[in-house]
C-alpha cells in the first residue's frame, strides 16, 4: 500500500529538553522522522522546546517551534497551523503525554487532527495499568499480581491484602519511573507512595508483587497496519530485575534464552502489540523470566518509540524511528527497503553476528548526598554501547567508553578502591545494586568467591559471570608473545591495561602490538550477518581474521570528528549537535566525513549523518587506530566537548593532524598561568587570582585577594566540584576534598565578583578573523555555573561601551589563543567594568542555543573554518541583531535525587536545556520558564520570602504583580513588613522552623501556586526550594528572575492568556 | 588468514583453498562435507539435530554459542546428523532447561565442533563463492592444510546422493495414536517439531521410511500425507519423488522443505541449487493470497525454480529478499508446500497456520 494522500501537513512533536530517562535519543529518532517524511512530501510542523537537537534546525521541518511544550501551546499552534495529522509516537513519553491531552480536551478533534502512528485508545490501554493488566488478562498474559492505589490509605489496604514484603511501588503516567521505587517495609512503603502519587499524571500509583531476581528482557517490536510485525532486536539485562532497565547494564541479542523460550516471548510480544491494538510502529515490550523454571511475566510495553529502540536501531542497523514515521503515513514494511543492503526489504528480523553491550553512565560525584543505590527509579544521566565479537570484547569496550576513569575490566589503578573492601563489605555491595558493581564482581572473582555465591548475591546470570571469571583468570597469564596479546586483544583489553599489567606505558605496547602485527580488524554492522552485502558504513572494531576494506571515495579529503562519548551532566546532546553541524557542513562542503562515537542516543551515530561511523570507545588508542587505517586528512576535536580535547594532545604528539586551534593553545587557556600572559597581552581584565596546590597555599591566595572566591580544580568540564568560598575553614575542607578529586592538577582560585553581571560569549574565528556570534547575559547573577544559568540573547542592558570592548577583547583573545574555529569566553560586568572570567577555545555547551536564536549556525561554520574556509568566504562579518528575544532556561534532575540540595552553586547540575521565544523579552523568558515544566501561574497565591538586600530591588516588581489583583501574597515576617509598609496587602506566614501555619501548610492546603524564595546565605532557602520540588511548585530565586516574571505576567494578563507564536523559520526572517 | 598454521591445530579447509583455523572441540574428528553457515542467534541445539543438516559443516553466525546448554525437549531427531559444527565462541551452559552442555553432546554423538573460528569471515566467503566442499581436520593429529584442501576436493560432495535414506528412519513408528486425523509423515529426515505440531492438530501421526511405497502408505488408510524435509539433492531421492505421483490426487499432502521440492519434481517442476542457500531465521515471505508477510525459519541449499513449474502449481509464497519460491499449492489436486519451516524450532512461528491449513484439507 503506498502512502496516504489524504494528509498533507504532518505535526512533530518532541521531546522537550534533556531529563534523566529522555535523552538525545529522541532527538535521533526525531531527526529521522523529519527527514524521511520530508522526503516523502509532506509538509512538517514541529513543536520542541531543546534548542540543542538537531530536528529543530530550520532546514528539518517547513515550520519549527520552540515553544513550551504545554497543552496550552500546543492547542494555539494547532490552531494557527491546521496539520492533518499529529504524529506523537517519536518523542518519548513528553510527546505521547501531550497528545493524549489535546486528545482529550478535544483539541485534535476540534481542528480536524488525526492521530497517527498510534491511536489514543491503545496508548491509554498501554499506559493505563488497570487497562494493560485487563488486557493482558484477556490474551492469557500473566503480569505480575498488582493493584492501584489513588491514596496512601488504599494503598495500605493494598499491601496488607499481599502480606509480603518487599513491593514495588509505581507512579502511573510518568516518565523514567519517576516517584517509583521498591519498598521493604511500612515506612518505606508510605514514603514511597507519597512520592508517587504526587509524581503520577493521574494520581495513581500500582503496587506490584516483586519480581526481584528475575531476568528481564525487552523486544523491539515493528508492526505495519497490515499486521506484519517483525522483532528488530532482543535485550537481555544483565542486571536481574529490580534496577531500572535505564541503569541496567543491558546486551543483545538475548544470550541466555533456548530457541523455544526466545520465540514463544516472540510470539507473546506480538500477541501483546495486537492487543493493545498498535496499528503501526515501534513498540518495546518488557518481560520478566524467572531463571528457575521459565515462568514469564509482562512488565510493560511502551507504545512508541522508546531509549531502547534508539539503542536496537544502533545495535542492528535497523532504523527503527524511520521505518515507523514511514509506517504511520501508510507504507507497509514490505515495501520498504532495508538501507542497509539497499536490496532486501525492510521486513525482515535483523541477526547479529557481534554482541552489543551497552552500559549506564551516572553522575552520582555529582550529587554526593543522592542514594547511590540502583532501584526501579532511573538515575542514569547517559549510556554507551560497545560491539565486539564476544560478551567480554563489548563489556570491556564499553567500561572503557564510559570515561569514569576505569580503562576495563581488571588491570586498572582505580581497582584498588574495590580491592580494599573487605569480605563483609564487599559481599553488601554486591548485594546492593549500584553504579560500581561491575568493579565489585572483579574483586570478588579475584578473590576467588565461588560463581554460585556470586549469583546469590547479584542475581546475575552465570552465563555472564563465567565470562568475567574468564577475564579474571586470563588477567594474570598475558603473555608478550603474539598469540597471547591476540587473545588479549579478543578479550577487549586496551593497550593501557597491558601497559598496567606489564607495568610499562600505552605508546610501548603499541608498539609491540604493531610489531606482532596484532592489529584490529573493522566489522560492519550490517543487520543480516553477513548474509547480504552491506552499502552503509558502519563500523566497530575487533580482533577478527576479516577486516573490512576501507572505502576510498575518489580523492575528497577525510576529516575525522570525534564525538562527545556518553551524555552526562555538563557534556550532553550540545556537543553531538555540534559534531553533527560539523558533519553536515563537511560533506557539503566535498569533504569525506568520519565519525567517531560511543553514545547510542545520539544523531552523531546515526548511519546515515557521517560518511562513516564507527562505533568506538573515545581513547587515544581506539581513536588513533581508526585515524591509522583511515588515513584521515585531519581531526576535528574541539566539537565534542572535553572527552576530544582530552585526547587531543596524545593525538598530535602520536602525529595526528588536528584542524583548527592547535590542542597546545587549548591547553594555554586552561593553564592559569599560562593564560595569564595571554590575557595580559590581549588586554583583558581578570578578576585577581592564584594557584594552589594544597591548603596552606590556597589560604595563604585568599587571605590576599581577599574573600568571597571561586575555587575549582583546573581540568573539568561541568564545573565539577567549583565552589564560591566565603571563610578560611570552608576553604580547608574544600581543599581537603578537591585535592583528591583533580588527581594531581592544581587548584585554581578566583577573587569572587559578588553582585556581578556575567556574560556567556561565543565567537568565532577563521585564524585571521574574529566575529562574535552572540553575547548571552545570565540572568542569575554570577557564581551560578553557566549550565545551570538562564540566560538572554539580546543581553538586556549593556552600555554601549562595554559591548564594544566585549568585541574588542573577544578578537584579541582569539588572536592570541591562535583560535581558529569557536572560542567561548565568559565574562563578568561588575560596576560598568569588563572582566574576563575564563575562555575556552572550543564549542560551549552554549552554541546549538546561539545558532537557533541567531540564525548562524556556529559550528558548521567552525568546521568550515577548520577546514581552510574564511568567514569572509562563509559571509559571516558580523553579530546579528535580533529583533526578539531568545532565553534560553536549564533543567534539573532533582525530583530524581531525593534529599539533595537543589540549590544552583558554581558546580553544574542541569541535565538539559529549553529555549523560550517572543518579540517581547520578558515574554520569552515566561516562556523558558513554562518549558522547562517551572510553569509560573498568572493567577493565585504565592508565597514570598525575600532577604534584605534585594528588598528593595524587587519593591517595584511586587508592586507590579499587586497591581493587576490576579495574586495573592503570603509572605514571611520581614517581607511581610515591606510589603505593608508600601501599602501592598498580604498574609503573614511563619518560616518553616518559627511554628504553624508554615509554607507546608499552605501548600497542603493547596493556597500557594508560586515560590518567590530569595534566600540569604544560611536561612531556609533550601528547604522551602525542596517543598517547592517535592510539590512541583514553580519557584523563582532571584530578583533578576522575579523581575521578568513580572513583566511577563503583565503581559501575559494584558493578552487575557494568548501566547504569542512564532516559527523558528518566520523569526530568522526578521533578521538583517 | 591463512598464516603459519601449527600442523595439529584444528582447522576447516575448502575446496578453493581457503583455511579457517580454530580451536577443536566436541570429539575429536577428521571428516569432509559442505560447508554452509546459519545466521541465526538461537536454536543451536536444534540446528545441530536436524537431519536436514546431514553431510553438512555448519558454521554459525552468531557470536556466543552454548550458552543455555542443551536438553532433551528440544531435539529435533534422536541424534546429530550434521557432520561438524563452526562456531565464534562455545560457552557452557546456564539455564534451569539444561541436562547437558552443547559440547557434551557433540562428544557423546561423536561429532566435532570448530570453535574461536571468525565465522564471519566465512560467511562472507561463502556468500561469495557459494556452498563449498570442506574438510574439517580436528583430531589432534597432524594434517598439513594443503592435504586438507586436496582431500576436500577430492571428497565427492553430496549433489545426487539419496541422503534421505541415510537419515530416515528404519522401521515405522507411530508418534501419536490419538487424534481425528490419520497422517503418514514420509520421513526424509523430519524434524520432531514437524510432528509435534501435527499432533497438536488433533492428527494421529504415524512415521514411515523414506523407502515406503504409495501403495504401502495407502494401506494404512491416511487422511494426508506429509512429506517431511531433509537433507541434501531432491533429485537424489527418485523412489519419494514416484510415491508422491501416485499419492497425488488420492490423499492430501503437504510438503516441507525436502518435501516441497519432492512434490515439485512430483507434478514436474525442476529444482535446481542455491549459491549459498537459506539457512536463517529471519527471512520475509509473502504469502501471495493473502498480502501477509511471514518472518521464516529457513534451510535449504535447492529450491524448486520458478519457471519450470507446470500449469497444475501456483505460486502461493515467494520470499522477498531472493523472489524464489517458496511456497505452492496444485491447482486442482489437495496438496500444497512450502519451502521453508511453518514448525519453526528454530525460528519464528509465524507460519504456524499452514498445519492448520493441512487439517482443513483433511477434512474436506
Amino acid at each position: 500500500m503506498p502512502k496516504r494522500t489524504d494528509i498533507h501537513k504532518i505535526m512533530l512533536l518532541g521531546a522537550g529538553p534533556v531529563v534523566i530517562g529522555q535523552g538525545c535519543e529522541f532527538d535521533y529518532s526525531g531527526v529521522q522522522a523529519c527527514k524521511v517524511l520530508k522526503h516523502e512530501g509532506y509538509e512538517l510542523v514541529l513543536l520542541n522546546s531543546n534548542p540543542a537537537t538537531i530536528m529543530t534546525d530550520t532546514e528539518f521541518a517547513d515550520r519549527t517551534y520552540l515553544e513550551p511544550m504545554t497543552p496550552e501551546y500546543l492547542r494555539e499552534i494547532i490552531r494557527r497551523e491546521r496539520p492533518d495529522a499529529l504524529l506523537p509516537t517519536l518523542g518519548g513519553q513528553t510527546a505521547l503525554n501531550l497528545a493524549m491531552e489535546v486528545w482529550k480536551s478535544g483539541v485534535l478533534k476540534r481542528y480536524h487532527v488525526e492521530l497517527i502512528g498510534v491511536d489514543a485508545e491503545a496508548i491509554q490501554r498501554a499506559e493505563d495499568r488497570r487497562l494493560f493488566k485487563a488486557t493482558m488478562d484477556s490474551i492469557g498474559i500473566r503480569s505480575a499480581r498488582s493493584e492501584s492505589a489513588h491514596s496512601l490509605q488504599e494503598a495500605q489496604v493494598i499491601s496488607k491484602a499481599f502480606g509480603k514484603w518487599p513491593l514495588i511501588v509505581r507512579p502511573g503516567f510518568t516518565l523514567g519511573g519517576t516517584g517509583g521505587g521498591i519498598a521493604h517495609g511500612q515506612e518505606e512503603f508510605e514514603e514511597i507512595v507519597t512520592r508517587g502519587l504526587e509524581a503520577s499524571l493521574n494520581h495513581e500509583v500500582l503496587i506490584e508483587e516483586s519480581l526481584l531476581g528475575w531476568k528481564e528482557y525487552e523486544m523491539e517490536v515493528m508492526c505495519d497496519k497490515r499486521g506484519t510485525s517483525v522483532i528488530v532486536c532482543s535485550i537481555e539485562n544483565l542486571d536481574p530485575m529490580g534496577v531500572h532497565t535505564g541503569d541496567s547494564i543491558t546486551v543483545a541479542p538475548a544470550m541466555t534464552l533456548t530457541d523455544r523460550e526466545y520465540q514463544a516471548m516472540r510470539d507473546d510480544s506480538l500477541k501483546v502489540m495486537r492487543a493493545i491494538g498498535i496499528q503501526t510502529g515501534g513498540s518495546n515490550v518488557q518481560w520478566a523470566v524467572n531463571p528457575t523454571n521459565g515462568e514469564r511475566l509482562i512488565i510493560e510495553m511502551n507504545p512508541r518509540v522508546s531509549r531502547s529502540s534508539a539503542l536496537a536501531s544502533k545495535a542492528t542497523g535497523f532504523p527503527i524511528a524511520k521505518i515507523a514515521a514511514l509506517l504511520a503515513v501508510g507504507y507497509t514494511l514490505d515495501e520498504l527497503k532495508n538501507d542497509i543492503t539497499q536490496t532486501t526489504p525492510a521486513c525482515f528480523e535483523p541477526a547479529l553476528d557481534y554482541v552489543v553491550v551497552k552500559m549506564p553512565r551516572f553522575t552520582f560525584e555529582k550529587f554526593p548526598a543522592a542514594d547511590s543505590t540502583l532501584g526501579t527509579q532511573m538515575k542514569a544521566v547517559g549510556e554507551v554501547m560497545s560491539i565486539g565479537r564476544n560478551f567480554n570484547q563489548a563489556f570491556q569496550k564499553a567500561i572503557r567508553s564510559l570515561e569514569t576513569g576505569h580503562w576495563g575490566f581488571g588491570l586498572e589503578p582505580k581497582q584498588a578502591t574495590f580491592d580494599a573492601l573487605d569480605d563483609n563489605a564487599l559481599e553488601s555491595e554486591l548485594a546492593r545494586p549500584n553504579a560500581d558493581r561491575v568493579y565489585q564482581l572483579h574483586t570478588a572473582l579475584k578473590r576467588g568467591w565461588a560463581l554460585e555465591k556470586i549469583h546469590t548475591l547479584t542475581g546475575i546470570d552465570l552465563f555472564y559471570l563465567r565470562k568475567l571469571q574468564e577475564l579474571t583468570e586470563f588477567e594474570t597469564t598475558i603473555g608478550k608473545e603474539k598469540d597471547s596479546l591476540r587473545k588479549a586483544k579478543q578479550l577487549g583489553y586496551s593497550d593501557r591495561q597491558l601497559a598496567f599489567a606489564w607495568n610499562t606505558d600505552e605508546r610501548a605496547v603499541r608498539k609491540l602490538r604493531k610489531r606482532l602485527n596484532v592489529l584490529p580488524a573493522y566489522g560492519t554492522v550490517d543487520t543480516c550477518a553477513g548474509e547480504f552485502a552491506a552499502v552503509t558504513p558502519y563500523y566497530y572494531s575487533t580482533y577478527a581474521d576479516y577486516d573490512e576494506p576501507v572505502r576510498n571515495a575518489d580523492g575528497k579529503k577525510k576529516i575525522m570528528i570525534l564525538g562527545g562519548g556518553p551524555n552526562r551532566i555538563g557534556q550532553g546532546i550540545e556537543f553531538d549537535c555540534c559534531c553533527v553541524h560539523a558533519v553536515f557542513a563537511l560533506k557539503a562542503a566535498g569533504f569525506e566525513t568520519i565519525m567517531v562515537n560511543s553514545n547510542p542516543e545520539t544523531v552523531s551515530t546515526d548511519y546515515d549523518t557521517a560518511d562513516r561511523l564507527y562505533f568506538e570507545p573515545l581513547t587515544f588508542e581506539d581513536v588513533l587506530n581508526i585515524y591509522e587505517r583511515e588515513q584521515c586528512d585531519g581531526v576535528i576535536v574541539q566539537l565534542g566537548g572535553q572527552t576530544p580535547l582530552n585526547l587531543a594532545s596524545d593525538l598530535a604528539a602520536a602525529g595526528v593532524h588536528i584542524l583548527g586551534t592547535p590542542p597546545d593553545d587549548i591547553d594555554a587557556a586552561d593553564d592559569r598561568g599560562r593564560f595569564k600572559s595571554i590575557a595580559e597581552s590581549a588586554g583583558a581584565r581578570r578578576p585577581p587570582s592564584g594557584m594552589a596546590q594544597e591548603a596552606e597555599e590556597a589560604c595563604h591566595i585568599a587571605s590576599r585577594i581577599g574573600y568571597p572566591v571561586l575555587v575549582r580544580p583546573s581540568f573539568v568540564l561541568g564545573g565539577r566540584a567549583m565552589a564560591i568560598v566565603n571563610d578560611e575553614s570552608e576553604l580547608r575542607r574544600y581543599m581537603a576534598e578537591a585535592t583528591r578529586v583533580s588527581e594531581g592538577h592544581p587548584i585554581l582560585i578566583d577573587k569572587f565578583l559578588d553582585d556581578a553581571q556575567e556574560l556567556d560569549v561565543d565567537c568565532l574565528s577563521d585564524g585571521t578573523t574574529t566575529v562574535v556570534g552572540a553575547i548571552m547575559e545570565h540572568v542569575e547573577q554570577a557564581g551560578i555555573h553557566s549550565g545551570d544559568s538562564a540566560c538572554s540573547i539580546p543581553p538586556r542592558d549593556l552600555p554601549d561601551e562595554v559591548l564594544a570592548e566585549i568585541h574588542a577583547v573577544s578578537s584579541r583573545l582569539a588572536k592570541e589563543l591562535h583560535v581558529c574555529g569557536l572560542m567561548n569566553i565568559q565574562f563578568a560586568v561588575r560596576h560598568g567594568v569588563l572582566y574576563v572570567i575564563e575562555v575556552n577555545p572550543r564549542a560551549s555547551r552554549t552554541v546549538p542555543f546561539a545558532s537557533k536564536a541567531t540564525g548562524i549556525p556556529l559550528a558548521k561554520h567552525a568546521a568550515l573554518c577548520m577546514a581552510g574556509k574564511t568567514l569572509a568566504e562563509l559571509h559571516f562579518s558580523k553579530t546579528p541583531q535580533l529583533p526578539y528575544s531568545a532565553f534560553k532556561e536549564a533543567v534539573f534532575p532533582f525530583a530524581k535525587f531525593q534529599g539533595v540540595d537543589i540549590t544552583l552553586s558554581p558546580e553544574m547540575k542541569s541535565t538539559g536545556e529549553v529555549m523560550g521565544l517572543d518579540w517581547d523579552a520578558a515574554n520569552a523568558y515566561l516562556k523558558s520558564q513554562d518549558a522547562a515544566g517551572n510553569r509560573i501561574p498568572h493567577e493565585g497565591g504565592v508565597f514570598l520570602s525575600i532577604r534584605d538586600s534585594d528588598k528593595s530591588t524587587v519593591l517595584p516588581f511586587l508592586q507590579q504583580l499587586a497591581s493587576n489583583h490576579h495574586f495573592d501574597f503570603y509572605a514571611t515576617a520581614g517581607t511581610g513588613a515591606m510589603l505593608y509598609a508600601n501599602g501592598i496587602p498580604c498574609h503573614g506566614v511563619f518560616r518553616l522552623a518559627e511554628g504553624r501555619p508554615n509554607l507546608r501548610d499552605l501548600i497542603l492546603e493547596r493556597k500557594i501556586g508560586w515560590i518567590v524564595n530569595i534566600p540569604a546565605p544560611g536561612d531556609d532557602g533550601a528547604k522551602m526550594r525542596h517543598l517547592a520540588i517535592e510539590f512541583g511548585l514553580p519557584i523563582t530565586t532571584t530578583a533578576a528572575a522575579l523581575q521578568m516574571a513580572a513583566e511577563g505576567l503583565a503581559n501575559v494578563i494584558a493578552d487575557v492568556g494568548h501566547p504569542d507564536l512564532c516559527s523558528l523559520q518566520e523569526y530568522h526572517r526578521m533578521l538583517k | 588468514m591463512n598464516g603459519h598454521i601449527e600442523s595439529s591445530q584444528a582447522f576447516l579447509a575448502l575446496a578453493d583453498g581457503t583455511i579457517f583455523p580454530g580451536i577443536s572441540c566436541g570429539a575429536p574428528c577428521d571428516l569432509p562435507g559442505e560447508a554452509v553457515f546459519n545466521t541465526g542467534m538461537t536454536g543451536y541445539q536444534e540446528i545441530v539435530s536436524d537431519p536436514s543438516y546431514f553431510g553438512q559443516i555448519v558454521a554459525l553466525s552468531t557470536a556466543e554459542v552454548g550458552n543455555y546448554g542443551c536438553n532433551d525437549e528440544d531435539m529435533e531427531s534422536q541424534s546429530v546428523f550434521l557432520s561438524g559444527l563452526v562456531v565464534q565462541n562455545l560457552n557452557p551452559p546456564s539455564s534451569w532447561r539444561s541436562t547437558q552442555s552443547l559440547d557434551g553432546l557433540f562428544q557423546s554423538t561423536n561429532k566435532p565442533i570448530l570453535a574461536g573460528v571468525d565465522t564471519r569471515r566465512l560467511v562472507l566467503h561463502l556468500r561469495e563463492t557459494g556452498t563449498q566442499r570442506a574438510w574439517l581436520h580436528a583430531n589432534g593429529k597432524k594434517l598439513s592444510p594443503t592435504t586438507a584442501v586436496v582431500k576436500a576436493k577430492e571428497w565427492p560432495g553430496l549433489d545426487g546422493l539419496d541422503c534421505a535414506a541415510q537419515v530416515t528412519t528404519p522401521v515405522p513408528f507411530t508418534w501419536s495414536n490419538t487424534g481425528k486425523y490419520r497422517v503418514v509423515v514420509i520421513d526424509c529426515g523430519v524434524k520432531y517439531n514437524i510432528l509435534r505440531q501435527l499432533a497438536e492438530q488433533d492428527c494421529r501421526v504415524e512415521v514411515v521410511p523414506c523407502i515406503t511405497n504409495a501403495s504401502e502408505i495407502l494401506a494404512l488408510r491416511p487422511d494426508g500425507v506429509l512429506l517431511s524435509n531433509g537433507p541434501g539433492d531432491p533429485e537424489g531421492v527418485k523412489g519419494v519423488i514416484d510415491c508422491v505421483r501416485q499419492l497425488l490426487g488420492k490423499v492430501p499432502i503437504m510438503g516441507i522443505c525436502l518435501g516441497h521440492q519432492i512434490l515439485g519434481l512430483a507434478c514436474g517442476a525442476k529444482t535446481g541449487r542455491l549459491r549459498f542457500g537459506h539457512h536463517g531465521c529471519n527471512h520475509p515471505v509473502k504469502h501471495l493470497l493473502t498480502g501477509n508477510v511471514e518472518i521464516t525459519s529457513q534451510n535449504h541449499n535447492f529450491a524448486v525454480l520458478q519457471e519450470s513449474l507446470p500449469t497444475d502449481l501456483e505460486v502461493t509464497h515467494v520470499n522477498l529478499n531472493d523472489g524464489s519460491v517458496e511456497g505452492m499449492r496444485h491447482r486442482t489436486l489437495p496438496a500444497f508446500s512450502v519451502q521453508y519451516h511453518p514448525e519453526a524450532a528454530p525460528g519464528p512461528f509465524d507460519a504456524r497456520y499452514l498445519f492448520g491449513q493441512f487439517q482443513q484439507m483433511m477434512q474436506r
